[in-house]
């Protein structure tokens, strides 16, 4: 058993949406094996023995793919430690006796609904204008039958393996949404079963993230640094080419 | 009542295609008018949504997640498997079907079985035209690789991240009829109650997760797609939020629970490593196509692996089940580790791991390859290693990498440590050909039934359940019910069926909240999970059982009287949310015990130590235990009722992988 570390935790307390929230301090031994959200059981399980209240987070899958969790530590979204989700990140990571800031996700379009929970429908909206290809169950022909040469596939997989938690709304300055946006289009604008939507569908999109109040890209990259699935910024640069492609064929 | 399993007549090979033909339909005018509930977002409950509103119904999908994309499918990692026979190596339908019997130690019923892997070729024309961005070859054909109890390559994957890819497939189908208004989602929502109206199901009580607050839904039909109830175990590969509470709702309200001590305990996972841990960590069973599961020779061997030397190490996997290897089934790896850790052959710091090694593959199988292609005619170790671990990272890199983060080491460097952990349950709510339940208008798909799998559940098999009921098989079966709905009006929330299932769900949060007791919830459902991890587990035996049966029924009793919930009923409360799944938890896992005792056998996961061969293998009794055992709930006891396992087409036999 590894050496307990004391820590100082100044974490977003908020009520629900209607109420300003406040930076509450706590004190919590952690092992360094812990993940962080291990680390804020044990808060919680503290909160609980003493009649107070504990912390709301999301959380789901603790194992780094279903994108549920969303904590800024630290200033950063998941935390220091590049291609890491929260749940993945481990206290080992930290030092004994360090102060560590959490607060929610930070953005506009993602409402505080208590807490470190936030409110990230807007992406659901976004995909639901757009992020999908046409098909029905029963249409489809042989796998096969449309060879995809593999560089092509690995390109749009790279793009798929977006997990929808938003660090890169949080990071963004603009509280942009074009890496989530652009990664979508990006994997279904390269296979070839996406392209006769692909005009209709990244200007829905677009329209889509504009009315849900995200802001516009003006390429400093901290959405692509932060990503903990390294979705890379060339994306943004697809998901610009796509959408002047489609406004020049006057979709 | 009686269990009629409604298996068409016929021959197994053109039963699906006959029943299709004959099913009666809705037409699209009705289906506009008849609406359906679907609770559960994951590959079953997302694919069944999108492809019943594709059809007209009206549809409304719930799920406790915030987003429907992030249910728990979404961390199935090593891939789906279809008899598409690609690899030229004598796969057919039939092939996929006897390997899932035989998987399942023939506990599973036939007809269901076969149809699932007629439909299994279809699920990857689907998803490939959803954009489903699965791994190919160089000249642009799909790849493949092999999972466990089968001696085919018949798994299509996309990396270590096929149930993300097809979830999110499922998803955007999801999200397209949302937008077109034909579903309306429901995120963060758990279904709480069911409603029944004269004898048949007829809509749902949600809370609302956000505001605390009780819904009332209507719906001619009710599909529950919520996933299984590994979480019983409080430490499972499940993600935090899975739970029984729709389908014990559902019990309670009077569909049988099916096999419910079916479990299925996954060889591969990260070892526990403390008392605080909240879960356990898969590394996916495609693992076991490159790499060797091996033990020290010696007990209590202490040396670093990388000192062991080759003659020194015990692949026990391949030296006991030759043909088969590392990649025998589930249960069998994970009896042959405890085994082996049981008899002081475990290694690491808790003694209770085995190895998982990839350097022999990685320099002998792939440094090789990749040396010829470079013309290296004499490569050394080093060349080996480094050519290798190129082709491994493409394989695996994202296992890999999540390996490294959880336990600080280097698994190119030295080998995995891994043991088994709880993943799946084959158990699950009864039902018949059709998917319903014996609760007329209530269906079950995906991990929330019990049909497919029998007694163990071959890898890379649940996804494909889970589409195949999604896509194709319930968009066909419920027209045999709807077609005679078309009558039926949408019927009012105002209705006292629906007033009074509100008020049963509303007294029993009131009651959780107001008693304010000591302990948390947590810590019950800690206790819970060690009762049944050691009484309930790998192996079982009837005075564990007995024990662990009063041992629970006493948890219960303290919960009720001791469990402190902070916060109030109207508000986002994530500890509420907890304390009524684990309130269910609690009622559960008293009749998984009682599954597990009255089944005196050991078939599958299900591993009884006074029912064993001499060498140590699950030994059945199919004389009389040839039936799924479908339990009806009787308030605090249960009655057991028998569902006949007829083996027409397959030789029941003892399973062998030697």
């Amino acid at each position: 058993m590894s050496k307990l570390m004391k820590l100082n935790l100044k974490v977003w307390r908020q009520k629900n949406a209607d109420n300003a929230g406040k930076f509450e301090e706590y004190k919590v031994d952690a092992s360094p094996d812990m993940s962080f959200l291990e680390m804020f059981d044990v808060l919680n399980e503290q909160l609980i023995e003493t009649g107070k209240e504990p912390v709301a987070f999301d959380h789901d899958c603790r194992e780094g793919i279903c994108g549920m969790c969303s904590m800024v530590i630290d200033g950063r979204p998941h935390g220091p430690k590049q291609g890491v989700t929260t749940c993945q990140l481990h206290m080992r990571s930290f030092n004994d006796g360090d102060t560590i800031t959490v607060e929610p996700w930070r953005a506009n379009g993602f409402p505080v609904i208590k807490d470190l929970t936030v409110n990230r429908s807007a992406f659901d909206r976004i995909i639901a204008a757009g992020g999908f290809i046409s098909t029905n169950a029963g249409n489809a022909v042989d796998a096969n039958s449309v060879l995809i040469p593999k560089d092509v596939a690995d390109e749009a997989f790279e793009a798929a393996t977006c997990i929808g938690c938003g660090a890169c709304v949080s990071a963004c300055k603009n509280a942009s949404a074009m890496l989530f946006v652009g990664a979508k289009v990006t994997q279904l604008s390269k296979l070839p079963q996406g392209k006769p939507e692909r005009e209709t569908r990244v200007v829905a999109m677009v329209n889509q993230m504009d009315a849900e109040g995200f802001g516009a890209c003006t390429n400093t990259g901290a959405c692509a640094a932060e990503c903990p699935k390294q979705i890379p910024l060339s994306v943004i640069a697809n998901l610009n080419r796509e959408y002047i492609g489609a406004k020049m064929n006057g979709k | 009542m009686t269990l009629e399993s409604k298996i068409p007549a016929g021959d197994i090979a053109t039963k699906w295609t006959q029943y299709k033909s004959t099913v009666p339909l809705v037409n699209p005018a009705n289906k506009r008018q008849l609406e359906i509930i679907v609770v559960g977002t994951g590959l079953a409950g997302a694919s069944a949504a999108a492809t019943l509103a594709e059809m007209g119904y009206k549809v409304k999908a719930f799920c406790f997640q915030d987003s429907p994309r992030r249910a728990h499918s979404i961390a199935a990692q090593g891939g789906i498997n279809a008899a598409k026979n690609y690899q030229n190596d004598g796969d057919s339908v039939y092939r996929l079907f006897y390997d899932t019997i035989k998987g399942g130690d023939y506990r599973s019923r036939e007809a269901n079985v076969h149809r699932l892997a007629e439909c299994s070729t279809s699920i990857i024309d689907q998803c490939v035209a959803q954009g489903v961005p699965f791994a190919r070859e160089y000249g642009g054909t799909l790849s493949n690789r092999s999972f466990g109890g089968t001696q085919v390559q018949r798994t299509f994957y996309a990396a270590g991240q096929t149930g993300q890819q097809l979830l999110l497939g499922a998803y955007s189908g999801l999200e397209r009829q949302v937008g077109l208004g034909n579903v309306k989602m429901y995120a963060r929502h758990e279904m709480v109650e069911v409603v029944k109206i004269d004898g048949k199901a007829r809509g749902i009580i949600a809370r609302n997760l956000v505001t605390g607050k009780l819904e009332r839904h209507f719906g001619h039909a009710v599909l529950l797609c919520t996933g299984g109830y590994g979480n019983v175990f409080y430490l499972s590969t499940n993600a935090m939020g899975s739970n029984v509470t729709a389908a014990w709702k559902a019990h309670k309200a009077g569909a049988y629970f099916g096999n419910p001590c079916f479990t299925q305990i996954h060889p591969t996972c990260i070892p526990v490593s403390g008392h605080y841990q909240s879960k356990l960590t898969l590394m996916s069973e495609s693992l076991r196509n490159d790499g060797r599961i091996w033990v020290p020779k010696k007990q209590n061997d202490d040396r670093h692996p990388n000192d062991i030397p080759e003659e020194e190490r015990d692949y026990y996997l391949e030296r006991r089940y030759p043909a088969f290897g590392n990649l025998v089934p589930r249960d069998i790896a994970s009896r042959a580790a405890k085994e082996r850790c049981d008899a002081s052959y475990g290694v690491g710091q808790s003694k209770m791991a085995v190895y998982l090694d990839f350097k022999y593959n990685m320099m002998q199988k792939y440094g090789r390859t990749e040396a010829s292609k470079l013309n290296i005619a004499n490569p050394d170790d080093e060349t080996l290693i480094r050519l290798g671990k190129e082709v491994v990272k493409e394989k695996y890199g994202n296992l890999f990498d999540m390996y490294k983060q959880i336990t600080d080491e280097d698994p190119y460097e030295v080998p995995m440590r891994i043991y088994p952990a709880v993943h799946y349950t084959m158990g699950g709510l009864w039902v018949d050909y059709d998917l319903m339940t014996n609760v007329p208008g209530m269906y079950a798909l995906g991990e929330a039934n019990f049909s497919d799998h029998g007694a163990n559940r071959l890898g890379a098999s649940a996804l494909m359940q889970g589409l195949a009921d999604g896509y194709f098989v319930i968009p066909i079966t419920i027209g045999n019910y709807l077609s005679k709905e078309i009558h039926t009006k949408p019927i009012s929330t105002d209705h006292e069926a629906f007033v009074a299932a509100e008020k049963a769900a509303s007294e029993r949060i009131d009651k959780l909240m107001s008693i304010q007791g000591t302990r948390s919830v947590e810590s019950y459902h800690r206790e819970l999970g060690l009762i049944m991890w050691n009484k309930c587990g790998m192996a079982r035996n009837e005075k564990g059982l007995k024990e662990a049966i009063a041992e629970i029924q006493a948890l219960r009793a303290d919960f009720y009287k001791n469990v402190r919930i902070p916060g109030s009923v109207n508000e986002f409360n994530p500890e509420l949310d907890k304390a009524g799944r684990v309130a269910d938890f609690l009622e559960l896992g008293e009749l998984m015990c009682v599954d597990a005792l009255q089944r005196n056998e050991s078939c599958g996961g299900h591993f009884r130590e006074e029912y064993q061969t001499e060498e140590g293998e699950a030994l059945r009794d199919d004389e009389n235990y040839m039936y799924v055992s479908a339990w009806e709930n009787k308030g605090d006891t249960w009655e057991l009722h028998k569902d006949e396992l007829k083996y027409e087409n397959i030789k029941i036999q003892q399973r062998s992988y030697k």
